[in-house]
């Protein structure tokens, strides 16, 4: 059996090379100023900065969980800052910067990986759906959502556009792949951003698939590019024009941003157990933040002065995210009962006031 | 009045939904042009276009799935599982996304989808068409779960489902499409009985024989055949919640339980039901609770079926070993 497809180099959109130079791309203009850049070198460095305070964090016993984004912020800051307000994403579980560039405060992102809530933000207001975990379901929220945006009128000049992110992992689940096809039938205005960070869990991209995954996009009938998901201008050029794609009405875009997860799936994980360090090594020479930095520098665009405010500004976020972590209330126990259903529900009604009155009791006895 | 068979009734209740509220849609496969395979979606594509009744790809998490995304836009979604054998693919969907959403937002989401799955036995169909999946509805926190009986019922509860907040599973007996009641169209939906009720479909004095959807025909058979004793029937139509004080209040005055289901036995909705009642009722009870229910076994080839679906007999069977007591 031929499998020239899979050894075929793909093309790889990049615009700022590991060693800082901005090559530009003739398919993805990208009118972008200094400040604008700083800005994203600013997100960048924060959203490390969050992430790494939630594995201490967890360390230290105050998260139950954290799945680290290291490796992947320029995928998912450049993606985050493509979107307009009225657009709306559906994450995954590690899309804490995506989160951050749709204004949703770290904590609530703890909350949940501490057990506190499933999610507490308010997803319309934010333009940002709370997370899911079941791999791939959530492309077809996405797709579903983008249907109801067409029978909104709301596809056209300044139209809504929407994203969905996903792993490579969750290339192989049949909901992502039904999504592409409800989304290709019906012309969605949706984006499939799949960061494909080269492991799930310890599963290798080849355990999970025999062509490149962008390709994907072209047996469902619809346009799939590869994007340097290190490099964050690239990545914003190319997701700003899938979603003014599909904003303006001509369906969706899958972009594969080629990325690596640089820590752990999560702080309950091993990597050392299947992977090589070498390979974590040749990752690090490509690391999203150090080329905008080196970029910034050769250029003159930016100072000492400012690296040491935005890392300033990093140790004071540190700060607050441990202090805002470790003051999350548990909630009531009574919680449980809540808005399991829109209406009375007699049965739900019926346990919780057992319940209470259970736990009543203790109080009358002085136990608690 | 109206004369309408069931699958008319829930026909012109998905049209009175749709001309009341434009967010409402219709989705799934076949449901356009051909009007679903039992027709009961007929008619709607030519009235409501191609936007509001939405001839799906065929595949049922996909169906689903979209119609989660599309009720978070704030949508109403009415999606047609063509036969219930073909529910399955789209479990993950219902399980872990559907009936989770509200509380996991902790109320800043609603979803309120109803899922209309032609189920149960008796139409002498191959593999998959004849499933009475009813149990994993009722184990799932979140989901709302009914069937209905006749057609006028059929008629309301269609329209109460499809304006509930909550995601509603609406089982429709499909061996009993072709049954027809009068329907009075022309009353208004606050004049209906309320979803959640159970109705006593024919009070009795000996006896309580509770059942719901297809059986609901069966017990009233059972019911006019037993000249010994007197039946009182109860057709549940809420699954969940389960309208326990009615029930309660029959078994209290009975003192015997009945309860028939084409669901398979073991960890059936009457398994739940014989245990509610034994911790209510159970200084009214003269017996035990009786299940008649399909036998633990994978629904059989069509030619068995009339063994393996509770008929007249085995019902009036359970009946006659309440009574043992």
């Amino acid at each position: 059996m031929s499998d020239t497809t899979a050894h075929e180099e793909p093309e790889l959109i990049q615009l700022l090379t590991p060693e800082g130079e901005l090559t530009g791309h003739p398919g993805y203009p990208l009118e972008i100023t200094a400040d604008e850049i700083r800005d994203l070198y600013r997100d960048l460095v924060l959203v490390r900065r969050v992430d790494s305070e939630a594995v201490s964090l967890q360390r230290q016993g105050e998260l139950g969980l954290w799945a680290s984004l290291l490796g992947q912020e320029a995928a998912q800051i450049g993606s985050g800052r493509a979107l307009r307000e009225h657009d709306m994403a559906f994450p995954s579980y590690r899309e804490h910067a995506v989160a951050w560039c749709r204004g949703i405060e770290p904590k609530e992102l703890l909350g949940m990986f501490r057990g506190v809530t499933n999610g507490g933000w308010d997803p319309h207001e934010q333009g940002f759906h709370l997370y899911t975990i079941v791999i791939g379901s959530q492309a077809l929220h996405a797709t579903g959502y983008a249907m109801g945006v067409q029978r909104d009128g709301a596809v056209g000049e300044d139209g809504t556009a929407v994203i969905t992110y996903f792993g490579d992992g969750a290339t192989s689940q049949g909901d992502t792949n039904e999504a592409f096809n409800f989304a290709s039938v019906n012309n969605a205005p949706v984006v499939f951003f799949c960061q494909n960070n080269q492991w799930a869990i310890s599963e290798p991209l080849e355990r999970q698939a025999r062509v490149p995954i962008y390709k994907r996009a072209a047996g469902f009938g619809f346009p799939g590019v590869r994007v340097d998901g290190n490099d964050v201008l690239a990545v914003l050029a190319v997701t700003r024009a899938a979603l003014d794609n599909a904003r303006e009405g001509n369906g969706p875009t899958l972009v594969e941003a080629f990325t690596y997860r640089m820590g752990a799936h999560t702080t309950n994980d091993d990597p050392t157990r299947y992977r090589d360090a070498a390979e974590l090594d040749e990752w690090k020479a490509k690391d999203p933040i150090l080329r905008v930095r080196r970029y910034l520098e050769n250029n003159g665009l930016a100072d000492e002065e400012f690296f040491a405010s935005v890392d300033a500004e990093a140790d004071a976020l540190g700060e607050r995210v441990r202090t805002e972590c470790r003051a999350l209330p548990d909630p009531e126990p009574l919680d449980i009962f809540h808005e399991v259903y829109a209406e009375p529900n007699v049965h739900i009604d019926q346990q919780r006031a057992e319940f209470a009155e259970y736990l009543a009791s203790f109080e009358a006895e002085g136990a608690r | 009045m109206t004369n309408l068979t069931i699958g008319k009734a829930i026909n012109a209740g998905l049209r009175a939904a749709m001309e009341h509220d434009p967010k409402v849609l219709v989705m799934g496969e076949d449901v356009g042009k051909l009007g679903g395979v039992f027709r009961v979606t007929d008619g709607l594509y030519k009235d409501f276009g191609a936007d509001r009744v939405i001839d799906t790809p065929l595949a049922e998490s996909g169906i689903v799935g979209t119609a989660i995304g599309m009720a978070l836009r704030g949508y109403r979604p009415v999606v047609e599982i063509q036969f219930d054998g073909f529910f399955f693919p789209a479990a993950n969907q219902t399980f872990t996304q559907l009936a989770k959403m509200r509380r996991r937002s902790a109320g800043k989401l609603s979803v309120p989808i109803v899922m209309r799955i032609p189920y149960g036995g008796g139409i002498g169909a191959v593999e998959h068409h004849s499933e009475s999946p009813e149990s994993y509805f009722l184990h799932t926190a979140g989901l709302r779960v009914i069937s209905v009986a006749n057609a006028v019922d059929a008629y309301w509860m269609i329209q109460q489902a499809v304006r509930s907040d909550d995601p509603v599973i609406f089982l429709e007996p499909k061996r009993r499409y072709y049954e027809k009641s009068e329907v009075d169209t022309e009353a208004t939906i606050a004049e209906a009985a309320p979803m959640g009720a159970a109705r006593i479909a024919r009070p009795g004095t000996d006896v309580t024989l509770l059942a719901y959807g297809p059986m609901i025909k069966t017990a009233l058979q059972a019911a006019e055949a037993d000249t010994e004793h007197s039946i009182e029937v109860i057709d549940l139509r809420s699954l969940s919640p389960v309208d326990y004080p009615t029930v309660f209040e029959s078994v209290k005055r009975t003192g015997r339980l009945v309860v028939a289901h084409e669901a398979t036995l073991t960890g059936g909705p009457g398994a739940e039901i014989a245990a509610r009642v034994t911790e209510a009722c159970f200084y009214h009870l003269e017996s035990p609770v009786i299940r008649v229910a399909a036998f633990d076994t994978p629904y059989p080839q069509s030619r068995l079926e009339e063994y393996y679906l509770p008929d007249l007999d085995r019902v009036l069977d359970g009946v006659d070993r309440a009574f043992a007591y």
